[in-house]
């Protein structure tokens, strides 16, 4: 048999029970290797279920800094008899099974391709720990010492990190130390450590890698930091998987930094409302009256809070959402990845509306977006939409350290004081002064006999009085498309590379790749992969919408445009279509929905294949048609 | 109605303690039908606020969708106004006190607005005692779809079409008294002596302040057989008129004993209540509760304010927020800076 070899370079999954312990303890073995200085990439696959049902954990290590997912697995931890079958299936030729032998592999479950290691973990924990919590819990523990041991992790950060998680609770370092010992003991002595897959602290990692001292921390923990970096003091929400712990983590900083020193109240609020509805009417009652909010919510939160979103987008109120993707349509399965809201949230609501999207893709522009969430919302007066996932917001990505220019000032947009209202000759609140589509507002309580109006989700002129004449109306959703128009300017732009210089190129049709969010890790990886195989593929990354005019132009410089997504019905390509001037022709969707993360192998394999069957009938732009 | 709003104004109008006239607090000329009580309504909600000298200016109105929302644009023109969606004001109420917790909130909606779609928010409000003024104008009927039965309309009342409601009526005092709201009081749109004086106690309450107003629809719900037509719901007033005296006016009128309890506000204003019973205690919710339901019972619609919690700590109090306007915040206050980043990095290697 042929084993699989790899230095810092492989993909590892756990196979557990949920609600038995395992995420910490496989947690504990990622950080472990990112402690080590080797990029890692960690994703909780776990179900809609508090106890009882399988869940995994699959940890990519990458020499490169490769932190989408690869696709296939090299090693597998099994310690979950449910799953058994499909977990020695997944596993590629020449890969490795580690399992509880306390009861033997059944017949069937043995491969002759794959190699077999088993640890007697639930034996070792009766025999070692008297109470039966202790013996579900450190079995996780014995089977991370015994990776240690297989692929040769640095034993002393394990302790390091078992030190800095049980602060203050001695007897719990050395029982998960003892447990982590035993497992580290039984490999060295049972098996010949370590395996051809292993780790190398200092290694052959990626020269960029070692540019920055990295941090590892989920989109969801960034978001709610930029919520308080960007001066969020209203938070309102209902809870909904995958974004409630983007509230949670702004809770637990708030209470941390947000408390007023001189008499220990508040300089924040946060509202559990009764349900999403309420959750975004108190977002836009906080916003009309001048105070930075926002919530955070997945799909069917999204569909609640559309009727407000209308509102908010007529009445021209900032407001702040930060919507965690995962599986619909309906509740589907909350608790698996996808990018599925792009049509819901662009058009949210009725009536003609456009919202405002940006598109992070790693736990940095998690941050950097939500605070420039809150400048745009101020500066355009409308909702801003920011397009997590549950793979972004709830693993834990490696990433740059976040960063804060210290001499940012917040952009509260078009807002006249009582001084201003004084000076102002002529006020109107939706008189178009500048041109651009946004107006001055004016906050309540802010002078004694000017700039009251009446915000209303109703028909009105420019002089905010209530109108159902036809021009007063058009002439309003007219500046509204204007006011989007300008959005395009304070929008983040599309993110290009120059393009991987291929030998002998395959084709000579020009290719392109548009993706967004968490499907461009895996998307750049596959373009790599791909270079290597004769195809050249230039790149565009999309932030934000309404879309840049680089975004129409990178098409009509292309033959073939693969849209890479995370959805049943190619959403992003649809927005396009209806957006840009382009032959939709030349789109063609590279497409993941099952609920797991789109992987660079599939990413690959789909462009692969479509080139391999690319109609004749595509003629090759030239440079003087181009 | 009128189309025309007369400007002129009486150069010799009394004016208030911040020298404001009454005209100072009227809005737009109304849109709605002539003779509707809702009006009346609007007319003692500016009142009120003329008489308790409240700035105009530190006045939001916010409402929901319906006849009884439009209602906002008829009164207090000089303060800034929010006609939000169908059944949402609370929500959109909850988030503007959270901003600036230093303005007054008047919530106007109708029975509809409140004890339909938006009787989840309507509850949860209660629940949270949003420092709040929340005015039903209830009608029993969905006035601007042409006088459908709504959820308060009582069972067996004549609809317009001439149906009997074959539903019981949600009573939503008597509901908001069992949810724990600290002011809860019911009145009549043509009961201005009572209206008045209840508006103002409302607003100087600290806390979720609920009135229900008996408005009847003159166009949909003012016939013969209807339950909350004029001449029904005048001849079953059983009405406990009531004082408001504010935190600066001398006591001067006096009362006979035992039927007059006064109960002082948290800002020192006096309300002294007038009522035939002399076992009710407004300020116990079992005695409140015993004498709605026994005026319902016997066909009254007792009116005035039924129960008041004096007491009451109000959501700004009850999740400790700062006493400073969150929408004053700025950077230095809200913003930790670069070191404090950094050390969070470092939390996370």
């Amino acid at each position: 048999m042929k084993q699989i070899k790899g230095v810092n370079d492989f993909v590892v999954k756990f196979a557990n029970v949920n609600g038995t312990g395992s995420a910490s303890a496989n947690h504990l073995f990622a950080k472990a290797i990112f402690r080590m200085g080797i990029p890692v990439s960690p994703r909780n696959i776990f179900p809609s279920n508090i106890q009882g049902l399988p869940t995994w954990y699959e940890v990519r290590v990458s020499s490169k800094g490769y932190l989408g997912r690869r696709g296939g697995v090299d090693m597998m931890v099994c310690v979950n008899p449910q799953s058994m079958e499909q977990d020695v299936a997944s596993v590629e030729p020449g890969g490795y099974f580690l399992y509880d032998n306390t009861k033997p592999l059944a017949q069937h479950l043995k491969r002759g391709d794959i190699s077999y290691f088993g640890v007697p973990l639930t034996e070792m924990c009766m025999r070692e720990f008297p109470v039966p919590r202790l013996q579900q819990l450190l079995k996780n523990m014995v089977y991370v010492g015994a990776m240690a041991a297989l692929l040769d992790i640095n034993f002393s950060i394990l302790k390091d990190l078992l030190n800095d998680q049980f602060k203050g609770k001695e007897k719990l370092i050395s029982s998960n130390v003892h447990a982590l010992e035993m497992g580290y003991q039984y490999a060295t002595e049972t098996f010949k450590c370590p395996l051809p897959i292993r780790l190398e602290q200092g290694g052959n990692v990626a020269p960029h890698i070692l540019e920055s001292e990295h941090i590892l921390m989920n989109g969801n923990t960034a978001a709610a930091l930029g919520a308080i970096y960007g001066g969020a003091t209203v938070a309102a929400w209902y809870p909904i998987t995958p974004s409630t712990s983007v509230v949670d983590a702004f809770s637990k900083y708030a209470k941390r930094m947000r408390i007023d020193a001189g008499t220990g109240k508040k300089n924040f609020a946060i509202v559990q409302a009764e349900d999403e509805l309420a959750a975004m009417g108190m977002v836009v009652g906080a916003g009309w009256n001048g105070a930075r909010a926002f919530t955070a919510t997945s799909g069917p939160g999204l569909s609640l809070m559309s009727e407000f979103l209308g509102l908010a987008y007529f009445a021209e109120v900032p407001v702040v959402l930060i919507n965690v993707q995962r599986s619909g349509p309906s509740t589907g399965m909350p608790t698996r990845s996808q990018q599925s809201d792009i049509l819901a949230g662009a058009y949210a609501s009725h009536g003609d509306t456009k919202q405002v999207l940006l598109f992070p893709a790693t736990p940095r522009e998690c941050f950097e977006m939500t605070v420039q969430a809150f400048d745009l919302a101020d500066r355009l007066q409308t909702p801003i939409i920011m397009m997590s996932d549950l793979d972004l917001g709830m693993n834990d990505w490696m990433s740059p350290p976040l960063e804060w220019d210290d001499t940012y000032e917040m952009d509260r947009g078009k807002v006249l004081n009582a001084e201003e209202l004084d000076k102002a000759e002529t006020w109107g609140r939706y008189l178009d002064v500048d041109g651009d589509g946004i107006c001055y507002r004016t906050l309540p309580g802010a002078h004694p006999s000017k700039g009251a109006y009446f915000t209303r989700g109703s028909s009105k002129n420019e002089m905010a009085v209530y109108s159902e004449l036809g021009e007063d109306y058009v002439q309003n959703v007219d500046r509204l498309l204007r006011k989007f128009d300008t959005a395009k300017s304070y929008v983040p732009r599309p993110k290009t590379h120059p393009p991987i210089e291929v030998k002998k190129p395959k084709t000579d049709l020009k290719l392109g790749a548009l993706f967004f969010g968490t499907s461009a890790s895996p998307s750049y990886e596959a373009v790599e992969i791909l270079a290597t195989e004769g195809y050249s593929i230039n790149t565009m990354r999309i932030r934000a919408f309404p879309f840049h005019e680089s975004l129409d132009q990178f098409i009509h410089d292309h033959d073939v445009v693969f849209v890479i997504e995370q959805n049943r019905d190619g959403q992003m390509r649809q927005l396009i279509m209806n957006e840009c001037q382009i032959a939709p022709s030349k789109l063609t969707s590279v497409l993941n929905y099952s609920g797991t993360p789109i992987t660079a192998r599939a990413i690959a394999g789909k462009i692969r294949e479509t080139l391999s069957t690319q109609p004749e009938n595509v003629v090759p732009l030239h440079p003087e048609t181009a | 109605m009128s189309y025309i709003k007369p400007k002129f104004r009486h150069p010799n109008l009394p004016t208030n303690r911040l020298g404001y006239t009454v005209a100072d607090y009227d809005g737009a000329v109304s849109t709605l039908c002539a003779g509707c009580g809702h009006d009346s309504i609007s007319a003692a909600i500016r009142n009120a606020c003329f008489a308790s000298a409240l700035e105009p200016h530190r006045i939001a109105k916010i409402s929901g969708i319906g006849c009884s929302s439009k209602m906002p644009t008829y009164f207090l023109g000089k303060s800034h106004g929010f006609n939000s969606v169908h059944g949402r004001m609370p929500s959109v109420a909850t988030g503007a006190s959270l901003a600036n917790r230093d303005l007054t909130y008047v919530g106007v909606s109708g029975d509809g607005d409140t004890a339909s779609i938006g009787m989840g928010q309507f509850i949860h409000l209660i629940r949270r005692n949003l420092n709040m003024t929340y005015i039903v104008a209830n009608n029993g009927c969905y006035g601007l779809t042409k006088g459908q039965d709504s959820a308060t309309a009582d069972l067996g009342s004549v609809s317009k079409a001439g149906d009997a409601n074959p539903f019981d009526g949600i009573d939503l005092a008597s509901l908001a008294i069992l949810q724990g709201a600290s002011f809860v009081g019911r009145s009549f749109s043509g009961d201005k002596t009572q209206l008045e004086p209840l508006i103002r106690a409302a607003m100087a309450h600290k806390g979720f302040a609920f009135i229900d107003v008996v408005s009847p629809c003159v166009t949909f719900n003012n016939h013969a057989g209807s339950t909350k037509s004029y001449s029904e719901t005048r001849d079953h007033l059983d009405v406990m008129p009531l004082d408001f005296v504010p935190m600066r006016e001398e006591i001067r009128t006096q009362y006979a004993e035992g039927t007059t309890q006064s109960v002082t506000l948290h800002d020192g204003s006096v309300i002294h209540l007038h009522k035939a019973d002399t076992s009710y205690r407004s300020d116990d919710r079992k005695s409140a509760m015993h004498a709605v339901q026994t005026a319902e019972d016997e066909g009254r619609i007792l009116t005035g304010l039924l129960y008041l919690d004096p007491d009451s700590q109000d959501l700004h109090q009850n999740i400790q927020l700062a006493s400073r306007p969150l929408n004053e915040l700025g950077k230095d206050e809200l913003c930790p800076g670069s070191k404090v980043l950094n050390s969070i990095n470092e939390g996370l290697r």
